[in-house]
């Protein structure tokens, strides 16, 4: 079996050029990987799905749907209407916090990496935040695809052993005081964060609302943005 | 196994740069890759687990020099021809053989909606006792499968406090290997960052780690 796994690697993956990477070494630091991504990873791409269409195993119309799901159907939006809905109904937020599951489905944010989920909530005594150390793992309808840092080594490495250093790099400082509870998603529970409302929003409508939660907010990674305060590009 | 994807606690990798990573790709290919993936997936020649240990078993040093698109693209190569859809020949040339058969149907276009929305639960409605009962002490076992775990290195042989119990899930270390679903509880283990990282860490902190209950003895 080892052998047929290395006999893979030189001959399919090198041939195919996964491993002559030009200066693939420091794309290990993720930041750099748009310098070190050989554009001729989208011809490979291109050919290996002329080759599965031609062999009947995908059709390119749902691969076209796929992405329109990723691009326009899922995102952080879904996500903030949730939180949204919870900050502003304390019997939907009581739901989403024993039975996520059934609380999200009503929004209809439901599917892929969505089928168990799990929603934390940020007190003045505990801040959550979630990882994924084995591999990405995320919650999609809620969330959308997952960003590059999320995906990447120095994410995965230290958000369990130095969380609040990481945290910093998010420009968040949290007290000594302040529980500080990493998720590590290494079964197939997706964890949501429920930030803290912020102070101030407290006349605001559900749009209004959920205009305040950033993506980053329900990773544990960042915090809803104030009201009159307007995200930084 | 113990592979390179098993990184929690390691430090070298540098800052995190979340203004530089904020986007969720460089460019359009890496989500084709992405639907790639998930129509393959509807051959069923894969599982969620198998398809995971394709991916960690590649060298640490190729492993760490792709990105997350890259490995995903090598990820499903190694499984199209390991599952016998596609020949090293044909990858390479990016034309079938003459003599391939035509696989049908793929998954099309309007079945691609309810794919999406059902999912693929890796619950199992199946009556399985729950051995441990929360606020139970237990130790994450200090094992070394050389095939797919999802227990992280930086958790074995280290004592945390059941959280939850989050229902009985398929057991991915024998799913990996086609040994069967095992069905099993998970359970949310709590384990506080000193115990897991000595004193440098803060002493309110604390990991939340989802275990098998085949990770798990008493303590």
């Amino acid at each position: 079996m080892d052998v047929t796994r290395r006999g893979f690697i030189t001959t399919t993956v090198t041939a195919a050029g996964v491993a002559a990477v030009p200066n693939a070494a420091s794309a290990a630091h993720t930041d750099h990987d748009h310098q070190a991504l050989p554009s001729d990873f989208a011809l490979r791409v291109k050919s290996l799905e002329s080759l599965l269409v031609e062999k009947g195993l995908v059709d390119s119309a749902a691969l076209d749907a796929l992405v329109d799901i990723y691009e326009h159907k899922v995102g952080p939006r879904n996500g903030a209407r949730v939180v949204a809905k919870a900050w502003s109904d304390p019997e939907y937020k009581r739901r989403l916090l024993t039975d996520a599951d059934t609380a999200i489905a009503e929004l209809g944010f439901v599917g892929q990496q969505g089928e168990h989920m799990v929603v934390v909530e940020n007190t003045p005594a505990i801040h959550n935040m979630v990882v994924c150390t084995l591999c990405s793992c995320y919650p999609w309808p809620t969330l959308g695809l997952p960003p590059i840092w999320y995906k990447s080594a120095p994410y995965r490495s230290r958000a369990v052993i130095d969380p609040r250093g990481v945290l910093r790099e998010f420009g968040l400082e949290i007290p000594a005081h302040v529980e500080l509870r990493v998720w590590d998603s290494t079964a197939e529970i997706r964890y949501l964060v429920l930030p803290e409302r912020p102070a101030g929003s407290e006349s605001l409508d559900q749009e209004a609302l959920a205009a305040l939660v950033t993506r980053d907010s329900m990773i544990g990674t960042g915090r809803p943005l104030s009201p009159g305060e307007s995200a930084t590009p | 196994m113990n592979g390179p994807h098993d990184m929690g606690g390691m430090q070298t990798f540098g800052p995190v740069r979340p203004a530089e990573n904020a986007a969720v790709s460089h460019s359009a290919w890496e989500e084709r890759i992405m639907a790639i993936w998930a129509a393959m997936g509807s051959w069923r020649k894969w599982n969620i687990d198998s398809g995971r240990q394709a991916r960690e078993s590649l060298p640490p040093a190729e492993y760490l020099s792709l990105s997350y698109s890259q490995l995903r693209y090598a990820q499903a190569l190694k499984l199209l021809v390991e599952g016998g859809l596609v020949t090293p020949a044909e990858i390479e040339r990016g034309k079938a053989t003459k003599a391939s058969p035509k696989l049908t149907p793929a998954l099309s276009a309007d079945k691609v909606a309810a794919y999406w929305r059902n999912g693929s639960p890796k619950t199992r409605d199946v009556a399985v006792e729950a051995k441990f009962r929360v606020g139970q002490q237990v130790r994450a076992r200090n094992v070394h499968p050389v095939t797919h775990t999802r227990l992280p290195r930086y958790a074995r042989g280290r004592v945390g406090v059941i959280e939850r119990d989050r229902g009985v899930f398929v057991f991915p270390d024998t799913n990996a290997q086609y040994l069967g679903e095992k069905p099993q509880h998970v359970y949310s283990v709590r384990f506080l960052a000193r115990e897991l990282w000595g004193d440098q860490a803060n002493a309110l902190d604390t990991v939340m780690i989802d275990m098998w209950h085949d990770y798990l003895e008493s303590a």
